[in-house]
């Protein structure tokens, strides 16, 4: 079955849930995007762009002594952290300002957690001689300095968002809000595979690049698809992006989750593990509510994974028991990171670690004949600051 | 016809236009907000929008952000909002509607939402993140249970959109007058006259504007062309001031009511 359907929904999952003042606006986009699409000239700039510009293909590395160390099966990691910018993010700026040009927007803004999404939007801005506006939780500015600094040099106005939480969820409120103001001249830069429809299909898109380059690099290495695919989940980009090529393949896909202090603790960001149906930033998926309905607030160390709610189509993979979904605590993560730091020399971000060290986990429980391929999402330079904090 | 359908009826008999006050219910407290209520209705108001309170307002500016907090630190939830209405039907009969987000209502089950509200004589809903696309169930259950199921439209909504959601919405529709959140403004655009126009043309239902109205002289003026006005933030604003004197709140918000329900009720 094609999803989503003609209505953004992803099973029971997905839909346009925003202020009226936003539908013209989304249904210009679904068009545009559509058009865009068919369109060869499109195609053709966004490849170069991703190209030479971006640097792609990423490599399909085979991680040689993390495996020895294991004693299992074979890890494979997908080098999104060699990207410019550094992370996964840019293949979807890249694409959706493309798509602004396309629809004589001027001004991008986009909501951050980590600040990777930010930083790869304001990049796109700068490239495309754009207005950028980024929104960024109070909390989150603090913990993430460095990107905050390269977001202002590339020419972007980096506004703190001090409402709720400090994070990403607070973040992603303030954008919608301005998009309901700006609406006519603004495009919004949704980061991951979360928001109304045509979002999570135009981002999952966008991103399935990083799973149709695996598919290839994989039979050239292995002569076979991989046994399990492994990636992190905050909203599930970089999870739909290696996943989606795979969905028809019998290939294990699991999400990781940011279990923070515990599944069993109030402080996680482990969303389909734990959360329940309902509607947030516009569409209809898993969230983390109260009893009330009131949106719980995440707890992560990666403040990429710090988030409430996850994209409709990784719950309706969930629901119908297509990919599975678990979920890796903070210390576990700096544990994965220091892993692939001193057995790889590559240093990867706090959210990827998830899915380092689970993978890891994995191949010591598989025999030597299995392989794993885990999406390295990004690189982690900006999280220095707080695994030097961390007591490693 | 429920209240909110008969109120309109007696407006339009005495050829007046409809002043919808709007306040987050649970701030300062809940006993405030009856009487808040009731101070409003004194003062002339018609018709009384209680915000429930949530947790991400993604609607709203910083004035009714702020009051959405204050009240959730109060632990306000729908069931202690609907015990406040089914307490103030023993002393007023003035149609009351919940503003809410969509993922309370879910969360409480809409077939229990629409029986309480039902119930409980709530009047209407508005629901700022459901656009009527996503809105057949609770169309449909608002018909069932005659509580009516308002919808907003916008300066960017379209000839079609705008046709359907006149179809669909019951009591009124509610125009947006500004591309924004919820909040003060000094000036409103120009577009409102002949947006609404756009939409009196498609339907006999009563349109009223809100978002940014919070003087009398913008109440006054839009009252000229609409069939009311909502003032929101204006009013929240007041109570924000004076949280903290009763008397002196309810006092400044009667006065205040008064002057609205002049400027609309003489437009």
């Amino acid at each position: 079955m094609m999803v989503p359907n003609k209505r953004g929904y992803y099973g029971e999952f997905g839909g346009k849930f925003v202020p009226e003042t936003l539908m013209a606006a989304l249904d210009e986009l679904e068009k545009e995007y559509y058009k865009a699409k068919r369109d060869k000239h499109f195609i053709a700039e966004l490849r170069l762009y991703l190209k030479e510009y971006a640097g792609r293909p990423t490599s399909l590395y085979f991680a040689k002594r993390l495996t020895e160390k294991m004693k299992g099966a074979k890890i494979y990691l997908k080098r999104e952290d060699l990207l410019h910018t550094g992370a996964h993010k840019i293949n979807n700026t890249l694409g959706q300002a493309l798509l602004a040009l396309r629809m004589r927007k001027s001004r991008l803004i986009a909501e951050t957690g980590a600040g990777q999404h930010g930083v790869a939007t304001a990049t796109v801005a700068a490239l495309f001689g754009l207005d950028c506006e980024i929104f960024m939780g109070d909390d989150d500015i603090k913990r993430q300095a460095i990107n905050v600094f390269k977001m202002k040099l590339l020419g972007a106005k980096v506004t703190p968002v001090h409402s709720g939480s400090r994070t990403l969820k607070d973040a992603m409120n303030e954008a919608i809000r301005d998009w309901v103001t700006y609406v006519r001249a603004t495009y919004y830069v949704i980061g991951s595979v979360a928001g109304p429809h045509p979002y999570p299909m135009v981002v999952r898109d966008f991103q399935a690049v990083i799973g149709k380059e695996s598919k290839r690099q994989i039979l050239a290495k292995e002569r076979r698809f991989p046994d399990y695919i492994v990636a992190c989940v905050g909203g599930g980009s970089n999870a739909i992006g290696i996943f989606y090529p795979f969905l028809e393949e019998k290939v294990n896909l699991i999400g990781v989750e940011a279990a923070g202090a515990g599944l069993n603790t109030d402080r996680h960001a482990a969303t389909l593990c734990k959360g329940s149906l309902g509607v947030l930033h516009g569409s209809k998926s898993y969230i983390l509510q109260d009893r009330d309905g009131q949106i719980k607030i995440a707890h992560s160390i990666s403040a990429g994974l710090d988030y409430p709610g996850v994209g409709p189509e990784h719950a309706y993979l969930k629901r119908r028991g297509r990919a599975k979904y678990v979920a890796v605590k903070d210390k576990e993560a700096l544990e994965g990171f220091k892993m692939l730091t001193e057995l790889e020399g590559i240093i990867p971000a706090l959210e990827s670690s998830h899915a380092v060290y689970y993978a890891a986990r994995l191949a010591k429980r598989l025999p030597k004949d299995k392989v794993i391929i885990t999406c390295l999402s990004g690189r982690g330079d900006k999280d220095i600051d707080i695994v030097r904090g961390s007591n490693l | 016809m429920n209240r909110l359908d008969r109120k309109f009826k007696e407006l339009n008999l005495r050829n007046l236009k409809a002043f919808a006050a709007y306040i987050t219910a649970g701030d300062p407290g809940l006993d405030v907000t009856k009487r808040i209520v009731l101070a409003l209705e004194e003062g002339g108001a018609d018709i009384i929008e209680l915000g429930i309170p949530f947790s991400d307002p993604l609607a709203d500016g910083p004035t009714i952000q702020a009051a959405s907090m204050r009240a959730l630190k109060k632990r306000i939830n729908l069931e202690k909002v609907f015990r406040l209405v089914k307490d103030l039907r023993k002393v007023t009969q003035i149609p009351v509607l919940f503003m809410t987000y969509y993922n309370p209502v879910l969360k409480y089950g809409l077939g229990r939402f629409f029986k309480k509200c039902s119930s409980n004589g709530v009047d209407g809903v508005i629901i700022p993140d459901l656009p009527q696309e996503e809105a057949k169930d609770v169309v449909t259950l608002g018909k069932d249970m005659r509580v009516a199921t308002i919808f907003l439209a916008a300066p960017t909504s379209t000839k079609d959109r705008i046709r359907s959601i006149a179809k669909v919405s019951r009591g009124f529709i509610y125009y947006v007058s500004l591309t924004g959140v919820t909040g003060a403004r000094a000036r409103l655009p120009q577009d409102v006259t002949s947006n609404v126009k756009l939409i009196k043309a498609e339907t006999r239902k009563p349109v009223l504007v809100g978002f940014g109205v919070s003087t009398a002289g913008q109440a006054r003026s839009i009252s000229r062309i609409a069939d009311g006005v909502i003032v929101g933030s204006a009013i929240v604003k007041i109570i924000e001031e004076s949280a903290g004197d009763t008397r002196r709140l309810l006092s400044r918000i009667l006065k205040f009511s008064k002057k609205l329900a002049k400027a609309v009720h003489n437009a």
